[in-house]
């Protein structure tokens, strides 16, 4: 059987993970390590006007306690803002700092103020509690809606707003509103999110003071990117005298992406105590110090004519950016937002306004999805809102608004160019997995008892690979989006991957290895995968945004292009032919016309032991690297369709069925793709039904622990039916696009239209995530009360 | 968590001493709210006095009642095949509070003595006509149920049992708290054979309480109908970011109609 690609080949890492033997950050220990603990702020709003830190320096087990003065004293900076936008007026987006300790004010509840280092976490645990805070509290700013006219955060910055940003033509978009035969207008939220990677974060910093040099253990998605950012950015010292290596990570989703003060508290206070310091994340401070997700609130209009066609779009948005500007947050609503509003729809004219606000809360940052979940929930509500005023199947009223088969080439009127896609045969596919046609027969029999069916569709578009460069630099990226691989063949034929990718759950051991076991035609149990160390792999800009097989692993296959090319010339030496007709396929190399063949495996015992080799014109060894940067984003789409069941008792939502049909290109390890597909959708629900980020009006975080904040679990999940067309990307070698977002992105308003549609013969036609049964309930007695008048 | 010491108790009154001899001892049954509280440094007990060798475990059929020992597992309760043929509401009732892990460490006396708002065996010990039983006295379910995270248990008592008369007829029925999965709200509704009970937990801003309305409206019609015809007030009824009281007044009705209906 087959190991590359195409193959659903067991995952080469889940022995490890599976039977508790993974490594993660906090696993790692040093000699003479201590432990940080941090005093974080318990209001929301604060001036501090005095700190005491003597108790707790003098408390059993302390080895030091700094604060924000301590910080500032050694110059060192905060974290930094990787994406900037312009402002409509011209002016730039505004970027105050973010110290590494309180400054004399705290922004959030677990803003972190000082830290106590101790020979054991309980004795730094202990000793914090007698650090003394003396606040002056201001106001909250709290609520998204009113933030503008709170108090004011940081200082100088007007109406708590960062950036006010737009994308498109307004004029030719109001224009087409005032012209169009029907405005459906749209108002809605998407909830905030918190991530709750299973793995907390976790840091461990070592100095080595005969090197001068740092070493960081840390929960991170881009090592080299964290590498770069706090050497250069935030310590000023010489990059090559930081190593950073992330071990495995469990999971991130985006939260993981950022450098943290915390990781840099760590390096700072290694060198000035000279030993090993460790700070790992209890469950609180996850929910209240990791970036959340989402929260925006958009205002949409959808233009039509009188034959139902789509002929404008307009959205303002204003989103939650927390209480500090996080390394993408300014990205993320804009130009993974604003740019994905044309959807699969052909939409002539697009306008979008996007404000970013601070408030008191935890930074907002990207998570699964980043942003375009956010631009495919408002889109899907409205299409479904529209199709149900204009009397049209949401599907049908979907299918004549896509975008023919032959418009590709694409050209969005939100400066995207969709390179290729064919969307009809995802949705038609998804309704016949789902048996659309037969649905009133479904609704009416639940109906007999007592329920209320739904269906809901959600037609989805993501830009994905994360990202060619010199686009995001026009776009106010402050980083590169190529990506790196090294092929190093090893003698005897085994081979060693090395990647600028990082894997924290995706299973990039197996689907890089498929891809060399493909090319080379060797088993993939030859192959290792080395990832996440700055010292072992090449430069890489790590995992997110669905890019490391769309943008890392063509990295792979140029690299390996290079070992072919090379290995040819090596073979047709030892077979005394023309490089130019040496083939090679399924780990041999043959001559056209002769009965010529050299297996791999020599040819790399030929690189290492050159007794027989052209010298005078090739290197010996064997071992390549390519960097690739792509030319486009790839554009992964499909159709998601869900069946649910409403108990009007209750107001519990019961998901019966769901059928997801994506467009991912060519597929590396199917069953790799599935499990991706399947915890995005559980996301997905869990955004639809489940979580929702509660802050109070002053600020509290209301859902701070599983208590309160509801994942989903697994019975909380029908069986989903998954299946995949294939148009593969026409500008990577691989003809890949990347699908571990799709499932969050697709699901949201799947569920919620189909909500919606189970409750709109009783005149129902909005609903707020998270679809609570009290939200459900609620609902149906206000349409019963509006009914009743 | 704070340091502490454990100290062992071998019976129900060493138990009694060893926390008049501390400061500010707890005793640890399965340990399901207390473990996690001092983990999180919510509680600074200078004593813990473990009484899982109190010989406290066991069910006993007492003819007209089932008598359960304190520190028998929520997991036991549930396979118990005397409960389940005397009282099969209260296996189930067992049988759904937290997770297999939880189960099979948690306790009935831990949970009665906690009497967290919205933990289902506190309505079973109302419904059935509980007896909690501890070292010094017998106390009724109706008088020892004393609001939110408080009972009638004095500093030096330990409940060693609880007895719940059988009924002609029970059943429990829990909306989960979609997070935590404790009870928003729990109804359990038994028939006896001079009337019906109704307790309702993880609704009461006082912790679980009986509905005296829906219990005479049962007593004389033992119906869905019945229970339609009682206007659940929700005055008294927590509301938190949740569920508010008006919801949990409707739950209240809709989850009394399945049990009755059951």
């Amino acid at each position: 059987m087959s190991e590359g690609i195409g193959a659903s080949v067991k995952r080469k890492e889940d022995k490890k993970f599976l039977t508790g033997k993974g490594k993660y950050t906090d696993d790692i220990n040093r000699p003479g390590q201590v432990y940080a603990h941090f005093v974080r702020s318990d209001v929301a709003h604060a001036n501090i006007k005095s700190i005491n830190t003597k108790a707790a320096s003098q408390a059993a087990g302390v080895v030091a306690v700094y604060i924000g003065e301590d910080v500032a004293a050694d110059g060192i900076g905060g974290p930094i803002c990787g994406w900037v936008v312009p402002n409509r007026d011209g002016s730039a987006t505004h970027e105050p700092p973010h110290p590494l300790l309180a400054q004399g004010k705290v922004r959030f509840v677990g803003d972190a103020i000082a830290v106590v280092i101790a020979e054991s976490v309980e004795q730094a645990k202990s000793a914090s509690e007698l650090v003394e805070v003396d606040y002056e509290e201001l106001p909250a700013v709290a609520n998204l809606e009113t933030a503008s006219s709170g108090a004011e955060i940081h200082e100088g910055m007007k109406e708590n707003r960062y950036f006010d940003w737009e994308l498109g033509d307004e004029a030719a978009t109001d224009k087409a509103l005032q012209s169009a035969a029907k405005v459906v207008k749209l108002s809605v939220r998407n909830n905030r999110l918190i991530p709750n990677a299973m793995e907390p974060r976790s840091a461990l910093a070592e100095y080595d003071d005969l090197g001068g040099s740092y070493t960081l253990h840390t929960t991170s998605q881009n090592p080299h990117l964290a590498r770069l950012i706090l050497a250069a950015f935030m310590f000023q010292i010489p990059e090559s005298k930081l190593r950073v290596i992330a071990p495995d990570v469990g999971g991130g989703f985006g939260s993981k992406i950022y450098v943290y003060i915390e990781e840099a508290v760590c390096i700072w206070s290694s060198k000035k105590i000279n030993r090993p310091v460790k700070w790992t994340a209890d469950r609180t401070q996850s929910f209240l110090t990791d970036a959340h997700g989402r929260d925006h609130i958009n205002n949409v209009q959808l233009a039509l004519d009188e034959s139902n066609k789509i002929i404008g779009l307009r959205v303002d948005t204003v989103c939650n950016l927390g209480s500090y500007l996080s390394a993408f947050a300014v990205a993320v609503p804009t130009y993974l937002h604003g740019t994905l509003l044309s959807g699969l729809y052909d939409i002539p004219t697009i306008y979008t306004n996007v404000k970013g606000m601070a408030t008191t809360t935890a930074p907002v940052d990207a998570y699964r999805g980043a942003g375009r979940p956010e631009a495919t929930y408002l889109l899907e509500r409205t299409m479904d809102a529209a199709a149900r005023e204009v009397g049209m199947d949401q599907a049908e009223f979907r299918r004549l608004n896509f975008i023919p088969k032959d418009a590709f080439p694409y050209q969005t009127a939100v400066a995207l160019q969709y390179d290729t896609g064919d969307y009809e045969p995802n949705l038609d596919k998804a309704m016949e997995m789902i048996d659309y046609k037969s649905f009133e027969a479904r609704r009416s029999e639940a109906s007999k008892r007592g329920k209320y069916r739904g269906i809901g569709v959600s037609s989805y578009i993501e830009a994905c690979g994360l990202a060619p460069s010199a686009v995001a630099g026009a776009l106010g990226g402050r980083v590169g989006g190529w990506e790196s691989a090294s092929v190093r063949v090893d003698p005897t034929g085994t081979v060693t991957v090395f990647s600028g990718a990082h894997s924290h759950g995706q299973g990039h051991a197996t689907t890089f290895s498929q891809i060399v076991s493909e090319r080379l035609g060797i088993p993939n149990a030859n192959v290792e995968f080395v990832h996440g160390d700055s010292d072992k792999t090449p430069f890489g800009m790590g995992t997110y945004g669905s890019r490391s097989l769309a943008v890392g692993g063509v990295a792979l296959s140029k690299a390996l292009d290079k070992v072919v090319e090379k290995s040819k010339k090596i073979a047709a030496h030892l077979m005394e032919a023309s490089a130019e007709d040496v083939e090679f396929k399924d780990g041999k190399f043959t001559v056209a016309g002769t009965d010529k063949e050299t297996a791999f495996g020599d040819v790399a015992l030929a690189a290492y032991v050159p007794h027989n080799y052209p010298l005078e014109t090739l290197e010996p060894g064997l071992e390549e690297t390519a960097f690739y940067d792509p030319m486009n984003f790839t554009y992964p789409a499909g159709t998601h369709i869900a069946e649910v069941e409403v108990d009007p008792a209750t107001g519990v939502v019961e998901i019966v069925d769901w059928a997801a049909c994506d467009d991912f290109g060519n597929l590396i390890n199917p069953m790799i793709v599935e499990g991706q597909v399947h915890g995005g959708i559980a996301q997905g629900i869990g955004q639809a039904l489940l979580e929702n980020a509660h802050y109070d009006e002053n600020g509290q975080l209301l859902t701070a622990s599983y208590m309160d904040y509801c994942m989903p679990r697994a019975d909380d999940l029908p069986s989903f039916k998954v299946e995949c067309t294939n148009t593969p990307c026409t500008h990577n070698d691989l003809g890949v696009k990347g699908c571990g977002e799709a499932g969050a992105i697709a699901s949201p308003p799947a569920l919620i239209n189909a909500i919606i549609n189970a409750l709109s013969p009783l005149g129902v036609s909005d609903m707020s995530m998270p679809a609570t049964p009290e939200t459900v309930w609620r609902a149906i007695q206000n349409a019963q009360a509006r009914a009743a008048e | 968590m704070y340091s502490t010491k454990i100290v062992k108790a071998e019976n129900s009154s060493a138990a009694v001493q060893a926390i008049g001899s501390s400061k500010e001892g707890k005793i640890l049954a399965g340990g399901m709210t207390l473990i996690p509280t001092l983990k999180q440094r919510l509680a600074n007990p200078d004593c813990l006095i473990d009484i899982s060798s109190c010989g406290l475990e066991g069910v006993e059929d007492k003819g007209s009642s089932v008598r359960i020992g304190a520190m028998t597992k929520h997991a036991a309760v549930a396979e118990s095949s005397s409960v389940a043929k005397a009282i099969p509401a209260l296996a189930d009732l067992a049988g759904g509070i937290g997770d297999r892990q939880v189960r099979n460490r948690g306790t009935l006396g831990g949970s009665v003595a906690n009497n967290d708002p919205a933990a289902c065996y506190p309505s079973a010990v109302m419904a059935l006509d509980g007896t909690v039983h501890t070292n010094k006295r017998d106390i009724s379910a109706d008088d020892f149920f004393k609001g939110m995270f408080e009972t009638a248990l004095e500093e030096d008592e330990v409940i060693e049992s609880v007895s719940f008369k059988k009924p002609e007829k029970a059943c429990y029925m829990k909306f989960p708290n979609p997070a935590s999965r404790y009870a928003m709200v729990g109804v359990f509704v038994a028939k006896f054979s001079d009337g019906v009970r109704v307790a309702v937990t993880g609704a009461g801003e006082e912790g679980v309480f009986r509905h005296s309305d829906l219990e005479s409206a049962l007593s004389s019609n033992f119906s869905e109908e019945a229970v339609s015809g009682v206007e659940v007030s929700s005055d008294g009824l927590m509301s938190d970011i949740h569920a508010s009281a008006d919801y949990r007044a409707n739950l209240i009705g809709e989850m009394t109609k399945r049990a009755v209906s059951s």
